[in-house]
């Protein structure tokens, strides 16, 4: 029924008031692969994100994940996702092993089973140490981890990270990486992520689509994109596409609102 | 990594998940999110402490002050005991108003998103935060009667009506939560929100009969009053731990439909805050 597909985005498209933030997006993430979209700030990137993740209205037709459509089944969607906002959103007040269990409660997972799936969730992230802590004395990596284990704890069948890696150390950065790819060859749940560190997707990434000014302007193997257009790095095939646009910054609706209510969030969180 | 992750098993979103009935699944949210909140509200006492002091101010100065005011048609009661009924209840209330400010914090903090992500009814998560509200609103209860009882206030200790004390208690805490979880949907930012919870505070606290008997009041405010949903709670709380005489039907009537309503439309404004 799926097709072998996770994810088919068909024209999307999402305004805000007469801003067009993703212009007619066409996109296909295919069963057990880790999909990058790439793009700088306020290319459109989240926005997308949103959408399939049922937060944006769209209108029936434009998004289906693993068959079902968003704005017909958003229950049923919402059942397949697993999604870790790009904000440290985990509860600064409940130790780790609370706030994986509220996750665990909101996706049913059985009673019999839950003890054990939160324990193997945050196990899968390295917290087992510090599981009984609360989440407000952990470092920024410890609560992305924390976060990767709220959202894995449902065995989601896809998987939404939004920039995983943003804010982190090189360290930390890497170790989340590891993780995300023990997971998917744990798992074979399929990954969708957004980041503009093209470097770690270009290592990371089975593919890759660059997105800039809401629209994708080339999607492919990362290794394959720099051997086609003869460049030495992703860099440098995005630049090709986007030319200028990466660098001018346009700012996505509430971006700035965003990056103020992150460093309240890191301020929360200690 | 000493124990496996559970692998999504292919059927998982179709029909590998356990099927509850929407109402069963309601319920499983709302425990599921109460029970965080309380994790959360164990975590920080002082905020109960602190909290408590306010009534203790309004039924110690303003309570002792007016006390002294002749004229004021209390039906025979102390103005105090007059006084308490409204005090608690104006307690929970500015408890209650501040949740839209919690919520727009958790959206804030891209909290209010991932829950919306997950396979929740809206209404459980407002009812959820209501949870929080009423919690708080009871601790503080329980603080403003204990007052009463040290200032002399001849409260009625019957386990019963104290139970039913703690319905009405629910009841407003989870109106006045939604109302402003309403606002926040509407206003959707901190500031706006901060302002007119503030704005919204005073006609509902002055315009009923917390303070004073409804016939006292000029005609319009009179009118007015009778709108508010605080006078309703107000009433109730007033017949059932000071012994005053309450249209307990009609208040009961009240409070269940602004609940009702209260809920809904919260639920239904969520999505235009997390957007």
């Amino acid at each position: 029924m799926t097709g072998g597909f996770a994810l088919t985005c068909r024209q999307l498209r999402v305004t805000f008031g007469s801003a067009v933030a993703v212009d007619g997006v066409d996109l296909t993430v295919r069963e057990g692969e880790i999909f990058g979209l790439l793009g700088p700030n306020g290319a459109g990137k989240t926005t997308t994100l949103r959408a399939i993740t049922s937060l944006l209205p769209v209108p029936p037709g434009h998004i289906q994940v693993f068959g079902h459509d968003v704005a017909r089944a958003p229950m049923a969607v919402r059942r397949a996702i697993g999604y870790v906002p790009q904000l440290l959103s985990a509860e600064g007040s409940l130790t780790a092993r609370q706030n994986v269990a509220l996750f665990a409660r909101l996706y049913d997972v059985p009673r019999r089973r839950r003890r054990a799936a939160v324990t193997a969730a945050l196990a899968a992230v390295g917290l087992t140490e510090v599981a009984d802590r609360p989440a407000a004395t952990f470092s920024g990596g410890m609560v992305r981890r924390l976060e990767l284990a709220q959202a894995l704890v449902s065995a989601p069948r896809l998987l939404v990270l939004d920039e995983p890696t943003i804010g982190l150390d090189p360290v930390a950065r890497a170790g989340m990486w590891d993780r995300i790819t023990a997971i998917r060859r744990e798992t074979g749940m399929t990954v969708l992520m957004t980041t503009h560190y093209l470097a770690e997707a270009q290592q990371w990434c089975d593919r890759v689509a660059l997105m800039s000014g809401g629209q994708i302007r080339v999607v492919g193997r990362p290794e394959e994109l720099v051997a086609t257009h003869g460049v030495a790095d992703l860099d440098e095939v995005f630049r090709a596409h986007a030319g200028d646009r990466a660098a001018d910054g346009q700012d996505e609706p509430g971006s700035i609102r965003d990056v103020r209510a992150a460093r309240r969030t890191a301020s929360r969180l200690g | 990594m000493s124990e496996p992750l559970a692998a999504p098993p292919p059927d998982w979103a179709e029909a590998g998940r356990p099927r509850r009935n929407p109402v069963a699944t309601l319920v499983a949210r709302v425990a599921a999110l109460s029970l965080a909140e309380w994790q959360k509200l164990r975590r920080d006492r002082w905020e109960q402490v602190i909290r408590a002091i306010q009534p203790l101010l309004w039924l110690g100065i303003f309570g002792a002050a007016l006390s002294r005011l002749p004229g004021i048609p209390t039906g025979g009661l102390s103005y105090v005991d007059f006084i308490l009924p409204g005090v608690l209840t104006q307690s929970v209330l500015f408890i209650a108003i501040l949740y839209g400010v919690h919520m727009i914090w958790d959206r804030d903090a891209g909290l209010l998103a991932k829950l919306m992500v997950t396979p929740t009814p809206r209404s459980a998560l407002v009812i959820g935060k209501a949870f929080a509200a009423a919690v708080r609103g009871l601790t503080n209860a329980v603080v403003v009667l204990l007052i009463g009882q040290v200032l002399g206030v001849s409260v009625q200790w019957h386990p019963l009506r104290l139970l039913a004390a703690v319905g009405v208690v629910v009841l407003g805490s989870t109106t006045f939560c939604c109302l402003s979880i309403l606002i926040a949907g509407l206003v959707r930012t901190r500031e706006r929100m901060m302002g007119l919870s503030q704005l919204i505070m005073v006609p509902l606290f002055f315009a009923s009969n917390a303070l004073y008997p409804i016939a006292m009041l000029p005609a319009w405010l009179q009118v007015a009053s009778r709108f508010n949903p605080l006078t309703y709670q107000v009433d109730a709380l007033r017949g059932l731990l000071i012994g005053a005489p309450a249209d307990y039907a009609l208040d009961v009537a009240v409070m269940v439909g602004v609940t009702v309503v209260m809920v809904s439309a919260a639920a239904a404004l969520l999505p235009r805050l997390a957007r």
